[in-house]
């Protein structure tokens, strides 16, 4: 009832139109605040669409940002696929990412093998809590949960800030009186290798890859999956069959706050080195693009990253190259997804787009 | 001395909460119309931003507040508009659109503020308007008689829409468009005109609530400067069980936690700055759990109406 666009894997060719149309659209809007902005679309447009492909630093930082998105995006896809509509991602990545440089910077004396999987635990239990409070608000006390993750966004964001500025700061800042918010760098025993050397790429990726597959075996190969995508259909139905539907509820949220999480941890272990301000970046936002243009399936979610990965570095290179401002993204991500559920009406009842086909032709007869 | 002293705490706590108060009730009773008639307006934040930038805009250009919060009615009709098509003519998904826009909202008014505006700068906003013989009243004149025109309007507002929604012809057909939406269109009214109107209503409502942050309370503009407050305005609507009274109870219960924290900051109680913004989120998330199991939305809340199909 909620996720019309998981339904309709069926028609893949269509979807996937629809997705293009959808952001062609949006970047053709876009194109009129360009020309607003007394800028040359195509030569904006020239530097954002292909400066992230034609260089390795290009390439490699598209796929820094991809990650993250990748990572939130898979569990934005468990909770959409279960009917919760989670916007929690940006909480979920910054509890993540501070737990993991918490208990990083904590237990620093550790050997890397132990410290590791720690870390990595931590980071994903920390995410996996916070969104899991939202599914158990939802599930238990019927509270909206896109209510409850904005509000929990906005406290994480503060809580965030409060540890980066306090317990959790780096002793050096305060000893050079610079006192900039950060954690101190974490033990270079967890962090995650450079893929190629002298870019920021990193393990990270492949990891997001790996559970991009498993995440696509949970929700379409095991009765866990299954039961999932039963209560988002319909809880009601799902109910009548058994399913214990507010476990499954919250279990989806946990499962999408995990990753999200994990995406926290791989900026903190892979890309920084230690906890710093606004890291989240608005990936948590992105990634439901990512997630509602990849039409919410696990693997098709792949490409659709790496795209607005691409996107989102290619505004920022606009940005320098002919000073449109980056927040541009913003804009064009809300027209994408406006137009992908927008247009899934024409997907649902194909008859629709049937009918107005024939209007216009009879309209143009008319005139004709 | 501390008598005199405590007394102008209170005073100044509550007249500021009267004060923050109106954004959150401006956008919930808007809310309220467009859910009563069957439509979640999520996007609520997003039109909430686009006020607030272009009424912080045209007041910063015509030096008149008057003619920047007509911009920012304007341009919340435009994107109540916008969410109207999607929703009631599309047949979205309510809460994907409503999302979709709240990040529209988000996007534009930090591109326009950068390309049009660059850095911080203020506006002479909208100044308090004393109202004569009541606002001279000893304490109770600067609590709640020596305030913008906006706090008026918003105040009334109350018992008119309490009065349009419960008394009135049209108010009956947007309570029946929520709840048995196949009904109104047996008597021949549009069901998506009702929606439409409504989505209207709620988003020059947004708009003048969003104006209502830069013209009136704060003189600028900031990138998100709404920080999540159209959702909670959503929130309020739930706490506030639809209806009007409930709504104002809501919002001045909301805004008195705002003041409060506003205040301990400026009189230096020894408070972490981070734990008394978080509080209004804190408390929103109290709110609706102790919503829950009292409120009975209208029934066809969320549901595109699709005419000759069984509800």
């Amino acid at each position: 009832m909620i996720l019309v666009c998981g339904g309709v894997a069926s028609v893949k060719g269509k979807t996937l139109m629809v997705s293009f149309t959808a952001l062609i659209g949006a970047l053709l809007i876009g194109a009129i605040f360009i020309l607003l902005a007394k800028s040359d679309p195509i030569r904006a447009y020239g530097v954002m669409l292909t400066g992230p492909f034609s260089s390795t630093f290009g390439l490699t930082e598209t796929l820094v940002r991809t990650t993250p998105l990748l990572l939130t995006g898979l569990g934005i896809i468990i909770s959409f696929r279960s009917g919760v509509l989670n916007i929690g991602g940006e909480g979920q990545i910054l509890m993540g990412a501070i737990a993991s440089a918490g208990v990083a910077v904590t237990f620093a004396d550790m050997p890397g093998w132990v410290l590791f999987p720690l870390v990595l635990m931590s980071g994903a239990l920390a995410g996996g809590i916070w969104g899991g409070i939202a599914g158990f608000l939802k599930a238990k006390m019927s509270v909206n949960e896109i209510l409850s993750t904005v509000m929990l966004n906005q406290i994480a964001a503060q809580l965030y800030l409060l540890l980066i500025r306090g317990i959790l700061i780096d002793p050096q800042e305060v000893a050079y009186g610079t006192g900039v918010p950060q954690t101190a760098l974490t033990p270079s025993s967890v962090w995650l290798s450079r893929l190629i050397p002298g870019t920021r790429l990193n393990t990270g990726f492949i990891l997001a890859l790996v559970l991009a597959v498993l995440t696509y075996i949970l929700l379409m190969r095991t009765t866990v999956g299954y039961r999932l995508r039963a209560v988002g259909a319909g809880p009601d139905a799902a109910r009548y069959a058994g399913i214990n539907v507010p476990f499954y509820m919250v279990l989806s949220m946990f499962l999408a706050g995990a990753l999200a999480g994990l995406a926290g941890t791989v900026e903190v272990l892979g890309v920084h080195h230690r906890a710093l301000e606004d890291i989240s970046a608005g990936y948590g936002f992105s990634a439901i693009v990512a997630a509602l243009f990849g039409r919410l399936h696990p693997i098709g979610i792949i490409p659709a990253s790496i795209l607005f990965g691409a996107l989102i570095l290619g505004a920022d290179m606009m940005q320098r190259a002919v000073s449109i401002p980056a927040a541009i993204v913003m804009v064009i991500q809300g027209f994408v997804i406006l137009f992908v559920v927008a247009s899934d009406v024409f997907i649902r009842r194909p008859e629709l787009l049937e009918q107005w086909k024939t209007w216009r032709r009879r309209k143009s007869g008319e005139v004709a | 001395m501390t008598d005199f002293m405590e007394q102008g705490i209170l005073i100044g706590i509550i007249a500021t909460g009267i004060r923050l108060a109106i954004p959150y009730l401006l956008a919930a009773l808007g809310e309220m119309f467009t859910q009563r008639s069957g439509v979640y307006n999520l996007g609520l934040e997003g039109i909430m931003l686009m006020g607030a930038f272009f009424g912080f805009y045209v007041t910063f250009l015509t030096h008149s507040p008057m003619l920047g919060i007509l911009a920012a009615i304007v341009a919340g009709a435009l994107m109540g508009l916008l969410m109207a098509f999607v929703s009631v003519t599309l047949q979205a998904e309510q809460g994907i659109s409503g999302i979709g826009l709240s990040m529209l909202g988000w996007g534009l008014s930090g591109l326009f503020f950068r390309l049009y505006v660059g850095g911080i700068q203020t506006i002479q906003g909208l100044q308090p308007w004393k109202l004569p013989v009541l606002g001279d009243i000893p304490i109770l004149g600067l609590m709640l008689f020596d305030h913008n025109a906006i706090v008026y309007f918003a105040f009334l507002l109350v018992p008119v829409s309490w009065f349009v929604l419960f008394r009135t012809t049209w108010g009956l057909s947007v309570r029946a468009a929520g709840m048995t939406p196949q009904a109104v269109d047996t008597l021949g009214v549009s069901v998506t005109k009702i929606r439409y109107q409504c989505l209207l209503l709620g988003g020059m409502l947004a708009g003048l609530a969003g104006a209502t942050l830069t013209v009136a309370n704060t003189h600028m503009f900031a990138d998100n400067i709404t920080a999540g407050r159209g959702f909670i305005a959503i929130a309020l609507v739930y706490f506030g069980r639809w209806s009007p009274w409930g709504i104002l109870a809501g919002s001045l219960l909301f805004s008195m936690a705002d003041s409060f924290q506003l205040w301990v900051q400026v009189l230096g109680i020894n408070f972490p700055y981070e734990l008394a913004v978080m509080l209004p989120y804190l408390v929103t998330i109290v709110a609706l759990m102790i919503s829950f199991g009292r409120v009975w939305p209208p029934a066809a809340l969320g549901k595109p109406y699709e005419r000759g199909v069984r509800g």
